[in-house]
């Protein structure tokens, strides 16, 4: 019999293979559903993740990594420092809907004026659309208690019907021939997150990103913030010792991720997307919680997997078309993904040992 | 706007068949929770059993077999769940949500071919006299079988932790897991156990969604429900006849919010399927805000992952 013996300190080698033998065990498990599917699953697996980096149309979906990888890992790193700390802020998708509604509405408000304002002004709104409405959950677990996953939970479907209403409503194009949605954003040179050079795909969104991941890296490793973080993860009694303040960290946490979602949605309207529509969002603020994990928690880590899991969107966009594997098949491909990571992790902190029958101690 | 048209005989009728799905998903989860195991993979469950019963319904022509397979099918995902906290002592949050999107993956695969049919119709209780009463006879005695059967698993429920050895077992685990280790029972075995049963029934519920409530299967279709049913669960401060109380209230609110918004009234139809999520966070704030009640009555090793060290 195999027997679990739990490690003195997690052990640092397993924290790095884990998920790199999570996404080889995805290989196989998602290779095994594609076959049951009855497509071949070699080329399946090859198509998700070797086509989008190698093959002849390459030079067209590199750039897409960054644009899909950016509000993977924007969100990601903001719900990264919630799950260490253990605020499960799983309300993302709301925050960056209303992220995107509030950028978009400023946009909207003063179309057509030019002025290189409106630009970092709809930035300032999309952060605050996200860190306003991730402020809900916060104030109500600070003040009452309630329970803020169930609550960051019940505001996306909420932020859903929202954005329903604006894209038909208040923010409906008046020149659209009657079709919900707003006007695009694309066509508003003031509004627009454009490409910075042409064809690399690198938007104001992805530097934000990149900043994001610079930011929380400096902030956990050098920060006093950071390290409450890690110690309330780690050990919420020694947190308490040292004078950690556990509302505010509630507060800091949720803020500083919504604001983040609340962004990622924004730089989304504005550049990729081009408009408020009923089928805005695509569930990046759910996916991001893979992300997260997938990064082991750390800013670096998610910078990594926010690129693999934006290559398997990718991927699993070309083998729809090529393969005619149907699109909720990625969706569940990545929730295996977190399924072998969860079973894995245990590798970190427990060692597998061959237990002789009968010799308890 | 006409108001009038809103029959309250029909109002309660059609709530009662409303709160079916949530209520058997909280039953469930109710008896998960009680053995101290938080699984917030119930969205994902619902769902597998909606597309797993409505293909075998569709599949075979009874609608029976399509309820047993949905229970089959939302224990199965149960048991991955199960297997990676109960063995593999994962975070029980990040795999019940692991869970959920694995779920909502999973079931929109399966369920592509199913897009747009009719499933066929279940069996309904029709006593000869009794449900032609007036009143009483549409409310209570002309349902569909599922909504019976979801008050019989609530008395179940009810009686099994109150009367029975089972019951007390499953309660010991859930408040201090190493006492009831010490004491010789088996943890895991009776969690694991507690956590099928959950899956069963959050796949009926999903099952009475695409079933009977809806009845077709749309990508995606249980929206929340098993958010809600979990949120019913804290409502309910983990007691059987208040998750019933609790389900049929949020029946209600889903069923007039629907009857609002045909009646034509003046909010926008956004709004009004706001509702019952804004009034599912309205609730769990009151709940907390009496924070002593609710917390004392909470298993005490919920979430808590079990190890036996010797």
């Amino acid at each position: 019999m195999l027997r679990l013996e739990k490690r003195p300190n997690p052990s640092k080698t397993w924290a790095y293979m884990a998920p790199v033998l999570a996404v080889f065990a995805t290989m196989i498990g998602g290779g095994i559903m594609f076959a049951v599917l009855g497509k071949d699953p070699f080329e399946a697996i090859r198509t998700i993740f070797y086509d989008p980096l190698f093959s002849e149309f390459a030079w067209y979906y590199r750039p897409q990594l960054l644009v899909k990888g950016a509000p993977l890992i924007m969100i990601a790193i903001g719900l990264s420092m919630g799950f260490r700390a253990g605020i499960w802020n799983i309300g993302a998708e709301g925050q960056y809907i209303i992220g995107a509604i509030c950028g978009a509405g400023v946009a909207l408000a003063v179309y057509p004026a030019q002025s290189a304002f409106i630009f970092p002004t709809m930035i300032i709104f999309g952060a605050l659309g996200g860190f306003v409405w991730a402020m809900i959950p916060a104030i109500l677990k600070t003040r009452f208690g309630t329970n803020e996953i169930l609550v960051s939970l019940m505001l996306v479907y909420v932020a859903e019907q929202l954005l329903a209403s604006m894209s038909l409503g208040l923010l409906k194009n008046p020149e659209g021939f009657g079709f919900p949605g707003s006007r695009n954003l694309q066509q508003y040179a003031s509004a627009h997150n454009a490409e910075l050079w042409t064809g690399t795909g690198i938007h104001m969104g992805v530097m934000f990103a990149f900043i994001a991941v610079v930011f929380a890296y400096v902030l956990l490793a050098r920060h006093q913030m950071g390290f409450h973080i890690r110690l309330t993860g780690e050990s919420p009694k020694a947190a308490k010792f040292s004078g950690v303040n556990p509302k505010r960290l509630v507060v800091y946490c949720l803020g500083f991720s919504g604001a983040l979602a609340g962004l990622a949605g924004m730089f989304e309207v504005s550049g990729p997307s081009g408009q408020i529509s009923i089928d805005f969002n695509v569930g990046y603020g759910f996916t991001a919680i893979i992300v997260a994990f997938l990064g082991r928690l750390h800013p670096i880590g998610i910078l990594l997997a926010g690129l693999l899991m934006a290559l398997t969107y990718i991927g699993g966009e070309i083998a729809q078309s090529s393969l005619g594997l149907p699109s909720a098949a990625i969706q569940a491909f990545q929730g295996m993904l977190l399924f072998f990571l969860l079973a894995l992790d245990m590798l970190t902190n427990f060692k597998l040992k061959l237990a002789n029958g009968g010799s308890h101690p | 706007m006409d108001l009038s048209s809103i029959s309250p005989t029909l109002l309660v009728a059609s709530l009662m068949v409303a709160a079916t799905p949530i209520l058997l998903a909280s039953i469930g989860e109710l008896i998960v929770e009680k053995s101290g195991v938080l699984n917030l993979g119930v969205e994902g469950m619902m769902i597998i059993g909606a597309i797993a019963g409505f293909a075998a319904a569709v599949g075979t022509g009874s609608p029976i077999i399509g309820f047993f397979c949905a229970a089959l099918g939302g224990a199965a995902l149960s048991l991955v769940f199960a297997l990676l906290t109960q063995f593999f002592l994962s975070n029980q949050v990040a795999t019940g949500l692991a869970l959920t999107l694995f779920g909502l993956g999973l079931s929109a695969l399966m369920g592509q071919s199913y897009i747009g049919i009719k499933p066929p119709a279940s069996a309904k209780l029709d006593l000869p006299v009794i449900s032609d009463i007036p009143i009483l006879g549409p409310v209570l005695f002309s349902h569909d079988i599922t909504v019976y059967v979801a008050l019989a698993l609530v008395a179940g429920v009810w009686w099994f932790l109150k009367y029975t050895r089972g019951g007390l077992i499953l309660r010991a685990v859930g408040e201090s897991h190493d006492a009831a280790h010490a004491l010789g029972y088996k943890v895991v075995k009776v969690r694991i156990m507690a956590i099928m049963f959950g899956g069963a029934c959050a796949g009926l519920g999903g099952a009475a969604l695409s079933l009977v409530r809806v009845p077709q299967w749309t990508e995606g279709m249980t929206a929340g429900a098993g958010w809600i049913a979990l949120a019913i669960v804290v409502f309910a401060s983990w007691k059987p006849a208040r998750v019933l109380l609790g389900a049929y209230l949020f029946g209600g609110v889903a069923v007039l919010q629907l009857n609002l918004q045909a009646a034509g009234v003046s909010i926008p139809v956004e709004y009004l399927s706001m509702s019952p999520y804004l009034i599912t966070i309205i609730v769990l704030v009151v709940m907390s805000a009496h924070r002593n009640k609710a917390a004392l009555n909470a298993p005490a090793a919920l979430g808590r992952a079990f190890h036996a060290s010797r």
